[in-house]
């Protein structure tokens, strides 16, 4: 399935999508993500290297994932019909391992054995720990302290898949000192390692990366909702942290004009606070991890850090793409509050019997809003990103419950 | 134009046929007062040309001290404005001594290329590093550097093959920092023997001189470096010194020790003969 499109001219030779986007990182790193970019235009151009991928996206991951029409929370709302992609019934209960599988399968053709990977949520490690399991590649994942407290299950489960699991302390131990930390390792070991990161930022080729091994979920849904309702979406959702699920999601619909590309960033406790992760909403641009985007950001350019409720969305930047997309207008970008994502996970938890992570808990905190606005006759798609068994503790916490 | 104060800092050691010593401080830390006795105790012990860190939140380059180093600036209000001024202050009195910005792209870009500049060079800086923009990332500030005369000083590191020299050595000027190891500062420490071949390159290739840097803590360790390039730089462990000094309370500390480890550094430099 081959859905170019005009927009696939982004990002330039440069690495740039506009002015977002580029390769701002320390010269040992940039004879590596050059190398990384030769080495994926000829892996692009490869069929051996599409069909190792299709089979393992098939067999091993279960793709594609149901468009599932969300009949309970559709009636609830009294809009447009709702429907799910439904990528948390991927292996390992989430969107991530699309791009892992990708990244680990370059890895492999560039001989590196040892993979590296930063997390907030824990879903991005366990995806690369499950890759790297199924490969025999040795795997070392950083996750910041404050998010191995609130993430046991997936700090575990990565134990388990044979994952070394560093927790980062310096700076204020979340996703963005977690990164730091992995290029740092990268730094220091160019030779053997990989860095398979998990969002659609950092330095070019990145973004670009993870958002075509993420465009599947995008490309499927078109397929699939042309199916189901003999037309396109009038909208598709979906959460945006760093916006890989989003990028993916939205990708195979932007030379769609009439179908709204809708991201939901995490308010945390409100924009008015500062103590949210809504960079589009809250930041300007400037430039980290590689890259050039919006980001929470002081007068000085000193980082602020994220805050949300969820771990996955707890991140003071975002992919270049959605940068771009939003300064040029082609996508529209919500934001909602830890709390109304928790009450977004109990009503579709109660409604449809699917227990959403607390990051697309944001988007159908959302949905009802774009739904009603839709009408009736109005079709929207919303990217179940992950599923959220991952979530019970920390939601349980956030209801005062003791489990 | 004449010439600038970095190419003077290099023909007088070539004079004296020895190497530069750079050294490398955290602007701001423990605190700016302590930076500035530390700028000056630096250049009174042999110093030939300081890098002025300019702390960030997100220093991904960087080891634990100057990590923590950059922290303490932030924490005490350091902003890149007092920065700026701190080399102003030093350059009031001192007219020969380089002082290079050493920093992240953020807030510089956060203050805007031009504006950033302008204070630059109005305030004596003579050039900067920044980590994070390389070559293919620089050429706005570039353009902007070239009409304030402030030197862009990259980068070489041992993933630079002469192809890639080439690049980095494309509008730098006053030296090349050669990244002795592939890591963070202050981590490790490389053997001269293996990287003399690869700075020999970066210096044919760039035409500038190159100054090697990154684990070098020691005299012996900055004589033995002082053999193979035109200049050694250090850094984490004058930074450990400012950080001793905060952990006494006892700032006015920082800038004797750091004075004495440069005259260390500098005796062991300067018994390396050069041709």
């Amino acid at each position: 399935m081959d859905l170019r499109n005009t927009w696939d001219k982004w990002p330039d030779a440069n690495g740039r999508f506009g002015e977002f986007g580029g390769r701002y990182v320390a010269e040992t790193l940039m004879p590596l993500v050059l190398e990384l970019e030769a080495e994926y235009r000829k892996a692009k151009q490869d069929p051996a290297f599409a069909a190792e991928m299709q089979d393992l996206w098939t067999h091993y991951v279960g793709r594609p994932s149901p468009l599932y029409f969300a009949e309970r929370l559709t009636e609830h709302f009294g809009g447009a019909k709702i429907y799910f992609k439904r990528d948390e019934l991927n292996h390992t209960g989430a969107h991530k391992i699309n791009n892992c599988l990708g990244q680990v399968l370059l890895a492999r053709r560039m001989g590196k054995k040892r993979i590296i990977a930063e997390t907030g949520a824990g879903q991005h490690g366990v995806a690369t720990a499950t890759i790297c399991a199924r490969f025999g590649l040795e795997c070392v994942v950083f996750m910041g302290e404050t998010d191995v407290e609130r993430q046991k299950p997936n700090v575990f489960r990565m134990r388990l898949l044979g994952a070394k699991i560093v927790p980062v302390s310096s700076g204020t131990g979340t996703l963005k000192d977690a990164m730091n930390e992995a290029l740092r390792d990268w730094v220091t070991n160019v030779e053997t390692t990989f860095y398979c990161i998990g969002t659609a930022a950092g330095p070019h080729p990145y973004p670009e990366i993870v958002r075509d091994f993420q465009s599947v979920i995008g490309k499927e849904a078109r397929a699939q909702i042309l199916e189901r309702e003999g037309r396109l979406p009038d909208a598709v959702m979906a959460c945006i942290g760093g916006g890989s699920n989003a990028i993916g999601l939205f990708h195979p619909f932007i030379d769609d004009e009439d179908v709204r590309l809708i991201g939901v960033e995490a308010a945390g406790h409100g924009i008015e606070t500062g103590m949210h992760a809504a960079a589009l909403n809250g930041g300007r641009p400037g430039i980290l991890h590689g890259n050039r985007t919006y980001l929470l950001q002081t007068d000085d350019g000193q980082i602020i850090d994220a805050h949300s409720i969820s771990a996955g969305l707890d991140y003071p930047g975002i992919g270049p793409e959605h940068a771009f997309l939003r300064d040029m207008g082609r996508a529209e970008y919500l934001s909602c509050t830890d709390d109304e994502a928790l009450e977004a996970f109990q009503l579709c938890t109660r409604l449809e019997g699917i227990i959403p992570a607390l990051e697309p808990a944001h988007a159908i905190a959302r949905v009802g809003e774009v739904a009603k606005d839709l009408g009736k006759d109005g079709l929207l798609i919303l990217n179940m990103c992950g599923r959220g068994d991952k979530d019970v503790f920390s939601v349980a916490k956030a209801l005062g419950m003791d489990i | 134009m004449g010439r600038t104060r970095i190419e003077a800092a290099f023909a007088k050691a070539r004079s004296e046929s020895r190497a530069v010593l750079v050294a490398y401080l955290m602007a701001g830390d423990p605190d700016l007062e302590a930076s500035y006795s530390a700028l000056c105790a630096l250049r009174d012990n042999g110093a030939d040309i300081i890098e002025l860190g300019a702390p960030f939140t997100d220093p991904m380059a960087d080891g634990a001290a100057i990590q923590k180093a950059g922290l303490r600036a932030l924490a005490n209000g350091t902003r890149l404005t007092d920065v700026i001024a701190l080399a102003a202050r030093f350059r009031k009195d001192d007219q020969t001594t380089p002082l290079i910005l050493m920093g992240y792209a953020n807030p510089v870009h956060s203050m805007g290329y031009l504006t950033f500049a302008e204070a630059a060079a109005k305030a004596g800086i003579d050039g900067s590093i920044i980590v994070d923009l390389p070559p293919e990332e620089d050429a706005p500030l570039r353009a902007i550097y070239a009409q304030y005369g402030l030197s862009v000083i990259r980068l070489a590191t041992p993933t630079t093959d002469e192809h890639r020299a080439a690049k980095v050595s494309e509008g730098a000027s006053g030296f090349i920092y050669f990244v002795a190891v592939t890591g963070v500062t202050g981590a490790g420490s490389a053997d001269p023997a293996a990287i003399a071949g690869q700075v020999a390159m970066v210096k044919r290739v760039s035409g500038l001189p190159v100054c090697v840097g990154f684990g070098v803590k020691s005299g012996a360790q900055a004589a033995e470096m002082a053999k193979i390039a035109d200049g050694v730089v250090v850094g984490s462990a004058f930074v450990e010194k400012a950080g001793d000094a905060h952990a006494t309370g006892r700032f006015e500390a920082a800038a004797p020790a750091m004075g004495a480890l440069a005259h260390e550094l500098r005796v062991a430099i300067d018994f390396v003969r050069k041709a």
